[in-house]
């Protein structure tokens, strides 16, 4: 048996899987101001009569980080960043506590300045008198060179709560980004910890013994025991969640867009051949632009409860939401008043809608019912008009070979997923409006904790080889290796892929799961003086991509039927 | 600097895939670096910074500037469309005023492409600032526009080109060309008959630093610019003057790439040449894309930067000034000038040997000019090519007058082949390109 959970912003929702199918299913209203009680409540009602001896895991899918963040609920961070050249340090700076070191390391991972011991005891000194308990380090390139960010980190010494590396939160290259993720990383660690730290103990008090993973932003698990030191990986795991659900109550294998249509607002999000696509750096959180893996989704200020409006001559959808729908005892118009007037819907008061509706008819001077279709007609047009901006930014996306640009690969969708409180009734227009076939998945309304249970180990590493410097580093490990000048790209290959291997498996995935692909595969000649070849640079990113758990894409369909 | 922000284009295509052989200068591994230090630094994660994809230049933007031997196709690599295409996409959004400026890090290069095209001289086939020009007119119809080349090596293409095309101000700023490929661009080529002074060469002494460069900009250029008052300012921008290029003899730094594209503020900057992959590039590029955007440059130095140890000699700065002023002298003086070489013709020919080095091909062809007071005057040129072709071409030039295009309507019809392969008609106002 397989349990997951998904504590929402409203709702902590919980499914218990059995031979994969839906066993029972249980809801109960969140507890901002402490997670841990809405989890036992949950896990209480679906566990009831179960023996914990058959639970094979559990898979949690928390707000416990989005919210630190998005509510300020952080530390205070010490940042040491080695900058070197390039934008002005005023452009960097992160918090009060920002201070910049003078070593630093070049575009290949050479270091240009070495690091001044005085300088970082002295900055470290200064934190410990401000009772600054959390330390984040962060060079520029220090991908390419973990050595200057770890020489700092024994410098500072184990004075302190926590120290972050930047070279650790992700392989790709984005210093402002990097500086931002290994800060928020320091800011919720004490947060995330002892959230953890309560799992553990509820688990071992119900006598489980199953791992218990977290879903992550990019729709995979980690281990929760592996996730602590990493605890920025687990933000925003709710859209994530939502996805791998509709990806685990369909069983599409091609191009698709995705909707989640919810009282304020509405999510898209796109598949490419079945796979949900990853944001290409990193998700935004809270203002902040980071390198945390997350799957690509776009929220607009549209959904069922948005209030509409008339305003020279048009009406307006969004982005607000005043209240619940006037069928429901709310102040303003929305698009759910309208599907009640159309009779798509036999939800709520439907005189309270009639007469809400009547109000904006008799300010646009049109007829009840036209207004009310006009007000759906936008409401679909809007949805589907910014997932068409989406998929024209995914497919106008730079690229940087000759062949990639003849090629011009696109994604296109055959088929839209929707999901949310008024997919039944909006799903045929979208349909017609958008010119794709809708599907509309049943037990949506636990989707996201189906979409946590299911949800495979996903991972990434970096790798750049560079024979003329006979160095190989893999960022994301902290490896930082001597290779010979014929390392080739097969051995790169090979070292990379062992590398990805093993890291999955410690984060807790299966041999049947390490669904692993290179997702960038470069080498260049490097020549040096008048034409000499002097060696070789590499560089390989690969992935346990996005997916279900092996042998349940089979049954979850059959959950669907 | 200055203070205000700008929307700044990016147009970023290094061909990754590409080069012109596995150890030339023109290679994969070019703008490896840049990348990195672009990617690195977040700049497209800056709300004024924005990437664009590059759009195909097509055969019509080609032959609307050029005369390719036998057509485009045999003398381009779809690299070579990207890289024109490219710098049309920075041109487009600046058009569109979609972005307040563009930078098109695009390669292969072009500035040395001429006219006439039997293959490729100085790593380039195709002129892509004189495609991107020319697409401008084309669309947006008439502009002035002026080039500042900042490139090492003289844009011999580009002046070619423009030649004879008063309403193109092409300014090449380089290393003297006696001592560098492509061993011209002296002060004394100034222009064809009928657009005299509007190219304008200085060369410069091996051994300028940021202080001559930047001398000449605040001396020479800006006036220049002033007075020409262009609708559009381009920089081709060649970064090997930079004092770690391994092709050059100069001593530019980032700072002072940067501080003249800030000073000069070009509508759009295109790639030129840059081989200083590792040491140069990568600073000298986000020092660019900076300056351009308004954004603080002032700590993007190269970790080797010590400008007390590359400062040019006050020899060197004495030879600048003086050269500077008798430029000037040349500019205000051209209209004389003109009249004076004028005086009394109908045609004034030139004959020329032309050098492809990077394919080995030798040119000698004979041009004819129009005298014309009214455009840049009608244009026959006979080339013959060591490759075996012999062609004849017919160039209306743009905004051409009736005269001139009824001249040569009539040539290009009573030409008969002879010991010609092929006979060309270029008329980019009317977009005629005929070939018998």
């Amino acid at each position: 048996m397989i349990i997951g959970i998904d504590v929402g912003g409203t709702h902590t929702d919980a499914v218990l899987l059995e031979a994969l199918q839906i066993k029972k299913k249980a809801k109960v209203l969140t507890n901002q101001e402490n997670l841990i009680e809405s989890l036992t409540a949950v896990t209480k009602e679906i566990f009831s009569g179960e023996d914990p001896g058959d639970i094979e895991r559990i898979v949690l899918s928390t707000t416990i980080s989005t919210n630190a963040i998005v509510q300020g609920k952080t530390d205070r961070v010490g940042m040491i960043l080695a900058s070197g050249p390039g934008l002005p340090p005023e452009m960097l700076r992160i918090g009060k506590d920002t201070h910049f070191i003078s070593g630093y390391v070049n575009h290949r991972g050479i270091r240009v300045a070495g690091t001044d011991s005085g300088e970082v005891a002295g900055i470290a000194d200064l934190f410990e008198r401000e009772n600054i308990g959390h330390v984040g380090i962060v060079g520029k390139f220090s991908t390419r060179n973990p050595g200057l960010e770890t020489e700092i980190g024994d410098i500072i010494g184990g004075r302190f709560r926590h120290r972050s590396f930047g070279h650790l939160m992700s392989g790709n290259l984005n210093f402002p980004r990097r500086i931002a993720t290994t800060y928020l990383n320091a800011a919720i660690w004490d947060t995330y910890s002892t959230f953890v730290k309560n799992v553990m103990d509820y688990v071992g008090h119900m006598r489980i013994t199953a791992p218990v993973y977290i879903l992550k932003a990019d729709g995979g698990t980690s281990k929760i025991s592996q996730s602590v030191g990493y605890p920025v990986g687990s933000i925003l795991s709710g859209p994530a969640a939502s996805i791998m659900g509709i990806l685990s109550l369909t069983d599409g294998r091609e191009d698709a867009i995705a909707l989640d249509i919810g009282g304020t607002t509405t999510d898209i999000s796109i598949f490419a051949d079945g796979v949900p696509l990853l944001e290409p750096l990193g998700v935004t959180i809270g203002g902040h632009k980071t390198l945390i893996r997350g799957l690509l989704t776009r929220s607009i200020g549209v959904g069922g409860d948005s209030r509409v409006g008339y305003e020279d001559g048009e009406f307006t959808i969004g982005p607000e939401r005043n209240g619940p729908a006037a069928a429901f005892g709310g102040p303003s118009p929305t698009p759910t008043d309208a599907m009640i007037v159309l009779g798509l819907t036999d939800i709520g008061d439907g005189g309270k809608a009639l007469k809400a509706i009547q109000e904006m008819a008799s300010l646009a001077n049109r007829s009840p019912d036209e207004t009310a279709q006009e007000i759906f007609d936008l409401t679909c047009r809007k949805i589907l008009s910014a997932a068409g901006e989406m998929l024209g930014e995914i497919n106008d996306k730079p690229v940087y070979t000759v062949h990639e640009i003849l090629e011009g690969k696109k994604v296109t969708p055959t088929v839209v997923y929707i999901v949310g409180g008024p997919a039944g009734p909006m799903a045929p227009y979208i349909e017609k409006m958008g010119g794709y076939p809708s599907c509309v998945p049943e037990h949506a309304e636990v989707a996201n904790a189906i979409g946590a249970a299911l949800a495979r180990t996903t991972t990434e590493v970096t790798l750049l080889a560079d024979t003329e410097k006979g160095e190989v580093t893999i960022a994301e490990e902290g490896i930082q290796a001597s290779i010979s000048r014929g390392f080739s790209h097969q051995d790169a290959m090979d070292l990379c892929e062992e590398t990805l291997r093993k890291r999955a498996l410690r984060m807790g995935a299966r041999e049947d799961d390490l669904d692993m692909e290179i997702i960038e595969d470069q080498t260049f000649n490097m020549v040096r003086g008048m034409g000499s070849m002097a060696g070789k640079n590499i560089r390989i990113k690969a992935q346990v991509k996005p997916g279900l758990i092996a042998g349940f894409k089979q049954e979850a369909s059959d959950v669907r039927q | 600097m200055s203070d205000s922000k700008k929307r700044t284009g990016l147009i970023f295509f290094p061909a990754f895939d590409w080069a012109i052989s596995p150890t030339h200068p023109e290679r994969e591994e070019r703008l490896l670096y840049t990348q990195d230090q672009v990617f690195e630094e977040g700049l497209l994660d800056l709300d004024n910074i924005i990437e664009f994809k590059p759009g195909l230049a097509t055969t019509e933007d080609i032959n609307r500037i050029h005369i390719c031997v036998p057509d485009a196709h045999s003398v381009i690599t779809q690299s070579h469309l990207i890289s024109a295409g490219g710098a049309i996409t920075a041109a487009e959004k600046v058009m569109q005023k979609e972005v307040d400026n563009a930078f098109a890090l695009v390669r292969p290069p072009g500035h040395h492409a001429m006219r006439i095209v039997h293959g490729a001289r100085g790593f380039c086939n195709i002129n892509i600032e004189a495609i991107m020009i020319e697409y401008i007119r084309h669309t947006y119809g008439h502009k002035r526009v002026a080039i500042v080349d900042t490139d090492c090596h003289h844009g011999d293409g580009s002046q070619d080109i423009f030649w004879h095309d008063p309403d193109t101000l092409f300014i090449s700023i380089h290393q003297d060309g006696r001592t560098l490929y492509p061993g011209s661009g002296f002060s004394d080529e100034f222009g064809g008959p009928n657009a005299l002074g509007y190219t304008i060469n200085v060369p410069l002494p091996p051994g300028t630093s940021d202080e001559g460069f930047l001398f000449t900009l605040d001396n020479l250029i800006l006036p220049i610019l002033d007075e020409f008052k262009p609708d559009l300012v381009i920089n081709s921008a060649g970064q090997d003057n930079h004092y770690s290029d391994p092709l050059t003899d100069m001593s530019f730094s980032a700072q002072g790439y940067a501080l003249l594209n800030d000073r000069l503020a070009p509508d759009i900057a295109v790639l030129e040449g840059g081989y200083s992959i590792e040491s140069a590039l990568p600073y000298v590029n986000v020092g660019i894309i900076l300056a351009m955007a308004g954004i603080d440059y002032s700590h993007v130095t190269e970790p080797d930067y010590r400008p007390e140890t590359i400062r040019q000699t006050p020899q060197t700065s004495r030879h600048i000034e003086q050269q500077v002023a008798a430029i000037y002298d040349l500019w205000k003086g051209r209209a004389p000038r003109r009249a004076a070489l004028v005086k009394g013709k109908e045609w004034l020919h030139r004959d020329r040997g032309i050098f492809y080095d990077t394919d080995m091909i030798s040119e000698h062809q004979e041009e004819t000019v129009r005298i014309c007071d009214e455009c840049g005057g009608l244009i026959t040129i006979a080339s013959e090519a060591s490759t075996g072709n012999r062609i004849f071409a017919v160039i209306v030039p743009g905004r051409g007058c009736p005269a001139c295009r009824k001249k040569g309507e009539e040539i290009f019809e009573t030409t008969g082949k002879g010991s010609y392969q092929y006979i060309y008609f270029q008329d980019r106002d009317r977009d005629i390109f005929l070939v018998k």
